[in-house]
């Protein structure tokens, strides 16, 4: 490679964001364009380079995100100099900057204020509000849709900070920041409307355990599952696993038990544990609940996973809109390092396993596992043709197992209570209990746990539902709506599947009649076109058409609205038979349903 | 090298096509097994020195089990399975994806695409008049070539062979997403400011003309250009001693451009500046 890294050169603040992640540069030649009179000798004779430099690649995205968060957006010094240490041709960082709406390429305020517009905030939201000396931009969901509508108020600085603002109510002109480890640890509870109950297996400790204290977790019953793992062994814990019956919570429903095993088993290493947290799918936010409110559990979980599948480096990948998450997980990674529960030899039996947190930057399809393999690797975070899968070719081309934290945490009650008695909860195919996150026009939003097998009634029952009920959105805004009289819908993926819709990861979003239908119909196309990474012609150009086709029949129905739905029905197909990843695929699955179900659009 | 590459004796793999038995070597894509059947499926980001991107979805064939359709370019070819090149699922496809990209760019210089327009019985006007398209600019930037977006698909075929598929100068990649995805170099600067060497091996594979020799450019916008009266003559490259191949284009005695063919087992396609553009001396008369 013969790099041109061209000549701007970063400020001094610029330059002392990308040295305090990377560190100071080790020769010259690394050090910003324009200073080379201070090469010295030896500098001229030698010259960091190769593989060793190469391969720093994935610490691209941190390091865009430190320059952004010290100076508010990326100027051309500053993408010069990242990309001088990490070797990484400015072109294509360029390319990976440009895909994160968080990230911007201009000069803009030191704070932005993110507005989440999505499906439960566009219906409580008064708009973008107008603050002198912040940039408001719309936001897709911010996942805080029980207390939207909700905002998120980013200020970059040598003090950054991200905060969190739901139930959102307008901002004062110079708003102090407030520290996420300043937040009330029953805060997480909030989110959580059966707290108390006794039923609870995965919520039992959000809200009574504080998230701060290792030892607290401990006298919760903390670690007593990764006893009983190491007790087990590598195999036992898979097998336990695969009798329990577990399938991936984020929405594909694949064997945990298998995924785990297909990874334990390839000879190739080493072997990666990712965890996706990019929960970034409208109208999901129970991971976001379980890390801040028990973040431990997941810990705990992650260190299982990775001894069952032989891995010794896990990743974390958090969706770049959840601070609290963020400041939660790492103290409880910190912490567990430093009780010897991450690290070396974790209880002292030998098995080493880290965990390394990786923030995404505001990109839906980071969530699909192939693209976020490529955000953590430092590219554009466009997914992979599979096969091959991951669990042979996964992070940095190596055997991976992926799985999101709700799947993950079921890890616990699995281990702990046994493989039958977890297997006797819920159906006989969808075993275990299962989170909801509810939301929209409800009594009480939040995130609940039911066996597998209650109906939406029960679980709306339970919620408070709204009079009079219009449509139910199941899945999120890749799900489907259902009508208010299919209540008795199981809520279990083959109880979904027979009833032809989805249960998704678990979003049960009520709307009653002060939202037109169309509108939100819009609003998921707008989230669709603006979400796709570009990559396949189907989906990029396919989400454009049905956005079009969707603002054309806005104000009408009946006939003269036929043609552009059966316009946007031969898109829609194309879009799920030809799309390379689950974005395009299932971007097209509320719109027919609403169509279809709701009767949108008919006279 | 549209024919299946040999090279050491590989297992056979026997599967079928439209319900004929085929076999093709281990490693071979539908693909490959499809042109060797002597079935015609369109590609448009498959090149043939490249590893395939499946970006396009021209190739999309229904494999039995699958749940959606599979890109032939890139998926291998596996023992017992069952492809099907020609449904009315895979014809359909094929249909609104020539749609979605003739409604969105100008394909008017993509070799094949209105023969495909017509087999697939594509209209690309049916999204309307005010269906967004690109619309941007050609970049005239620089002497020797001239990026026209307005044409281009995003195959990711430039920047592959910018990249470590071949040249390794990493000049350019993709930035923004979605729809407003788009190649660029740093910053969208101009070429002249980027680490472009001007190879060229970018325009040697782009598959809708974005990418043109600025002579070439220039003749079409003066109503010229006339690719039936132009020779193509194959030579060496006389600047050093690699020996690399170059195909000059003729068009009234005079070169209009130059390309290197790809089957050539030195170059595969690719030449540096002066191979590419270095081509005036031979027509200077003074």
């Amino acid at each position: 490679m013969d790099l041109r890294f061209g000549d701007s050169k970063p400020t001094d603040e610029e330059r002392a964001a990308v040295d305090a992640l990377l560190g100071p540069p080790e020769s010259a030649w690394e050090a910003p364009a324009g200073e080379w009179v201070d090469r010295s000798d030896a500098d001229l004779r030698w010259a960091r380079g190769g593989r060793a430099a190469r391969d720093r690649r994935d610490q691209l995205l941190p390091g865009l995100h430190a320059i952004n968060d010290r100076v508010g957006w990326i100027s051309e010094g500053a993408l010069a100099y990242l990309c001088r240490r990490l070797t990484v041709p400015p072109a294509e960082a360029y390319g990976v900057a440009t895909f994160y709406s968080m990230f911007s390429m201009r000069p803009r305020p030191s704070a932005v204020l993110h507005v989440c517009t999505d499906l439960a905030c566009a219906g409580a939201s008064g708009g973008l509000p107008d603050v002198p000396g912040v940039h408001v931009e719309e936001s897709p969901c911010l996942g805080m849709c029980e207390r939207a509508p909700a905002a998120l108020l980013v200020r970059a600085g040598a003090s950054a900070s991200a905060t969190p603002l739901a139930p959102f109510r307008g901002l004062a002109p110079d708003p102090a920041p407030r520290s996420p480890e300043g937040l009330e640890h029953a805060e997480a509870g909030q989110a959580v409307p059966q707290l108390g109950s006794p039923d609870l297996v995965l919520l039992r400790r959000i809200g009574t355990v504080d998230p701060a204290s290792l030892d607290d977790y401990r006298a919760h019953g903390g670690y007593a599952a990764l006893r009983r793992a190491f007790a087990l062994g590598p195999a036992g814990v898979i097998r336990e696993v695969t009798d329990a019956g577990l399938v991936g919570r984020g929405g594909a429903a694949f064997p945990t038990g298998r995924k785990w095993q297909a990874t334990a088993a390839q000879p190739d290493g080493p072997h990666y544990l990712v965890c996706n947290a990019d929960e970034s799918e409208p109208g999901t936010f129970k991971d976001r609940v379980v890390m801040e409110g028990d973040p431990y559990a997941l810990v705990e979980s992650m260190t299982i996973a990775a001894y069952a599948t032989g891995a010794h480096h896990g990743y974390l990948y958090l969706r770049g809109e959840y601070p609290t998450a963020l400041a939660r997980m790492s103290h409880a990674i910190e912490q567990a390092r430093a009780r010897g529960l991450l690290g070396d030899d974790i209880l002292g039996q030998g098995f080493s396993f880290d965990i390394e947190i990786r923030r995404g930057a505001g990109a839906y399809i980071c969530g699909e596992e192939t693209a976020l393999f490529q955000s953590i690797e430092g590219y554009r975070g466009e997914p992979r043709s599979k096969p091959p899968f991951p669990v042979e070719k996964g992070l940095f081309g190596k055997p991976t197992a992926a799985n999101n934290v709700e799947t993950l945490v079921n890890v616990l009650p699995i281990l702990t209570l046994g493989a039958p008695a977890y297997a006797a909860v819920g159906t006989g195919r969808s075993t275990g209990p299962k989170l909801f996150c509810v939301s929209g026009a409800v009594e009480r939003p939040g995130v609940y746990e039911l066996p597998f097998g209650a109906t939406l009634g029960d679980l709306l029952a339970l919620a408070g539902t709204p009079n009079p009920l219009r449509a139910i959105l199941l899945g999120g805004a890749a799900g489907g709506f259902v009508r208010p009289d299919e209540l008795d819908i199981p809520l279990t993926f083959e109880g979904t599947r027979e009833a032809g819709t989805t249960l998704g990861s678990g979003v049960v979003m009520t709307f009653d009649d002060t939202l037109p239908l169309p509108r939100i119909l819009l609003r998921i196309a707008q989230f669709f076109r603006e979400e796709s990474c570009g990559q396949c012609v189907p989906c990029r150009v396919g989400t454009v058409r049905q956005q079009e086709a969707l603002e054309r029949i806005a104000a009408r129905e009946g006939i003269a609205a036929d043609d552009d739905i059966a316009l946007l029905r031969e898109v829609g197909r194309t879009m799920r038979d030809a799309s390379i990843c689950g974005l395009g695929q299932t971007a097209w699955n509320a719109i027919e349903s609403a169509i279809d179900r709701l009767g949108a659009y008919a006279s | 090298m549209t024919a299946v590459e040999l090279g050491i004796p590989r297992r056979l793999l026997e599967f079928t096509i439209d319900g004929e038995s085929v076999r093709a070597p281990e490693g071979s894509t539908i693909l490959d097994a499809c042109r060797a059947a002597g079935k015609d499926v369109p590609t448009l980001c498959q090149g043939d020195t490249l590893t395939p991107k499946n970006a396009c979805r021209v190739c999309v064939v229904e494999v039995e089990g699958s749940r959606t359709l599979v890109p032939a370019c890139s998926r291998k070819a596996e023992p017992g399975m069952e492809v099907r090149t020609d449904t009315e699922r895979a014809r359909h496809s094929r249909k609104v994806v020539i749609e979605l990209l003739a409604s969105s760019v100008d394909l008017s210089t993509t070799p094949r695409i209105e023969e495909w327009i017509a087999e697939y019985d594509a209209k690309p006007d049916r999204f309307g008049p005010d269906a967004e398209r690109l619309g941007e600019e050609p970049r005239v930037d620089n002497d020797l070539y001239v990026r026209d977006y307005d044409k281009c698909i995003l195959c990711y075929k430039c920047v592959d062979a910018c990249g470590d598929q071949w040249q390794n100068t990493f000049a350019i990649a993709v930035a923004g997403r979605g729809f407003d995805a788009r190649i660029a170099v740093e910053h969208d600067a101009p070429l002249t400011d980027s680490a472009c060497v001007y190879c060229g091996n970018c325009v040697e594979v782009c598959p809708t003309g974005a990418l043109s020799f600025k002579s070439e450019f220039d003749m079409r916008a003066a109503g010229t250009w006339n690719e039936a009266a132009q020779t193509e003559t194959t030579t060496v490259c006389a600047y050093c001693g690699v020996g690399c191949n170059l195909t000059l284009h003729v068009q009234d005695n005079e070169i209009v451009k130059v390309t290197s063919p790809h089957d050539n087992p030195v170059t595969h396609g690719n030449l540096c500046i002066k191979g590419r553009f270095g081509y005036q001396h031979v027509q200077n008369r003074d």
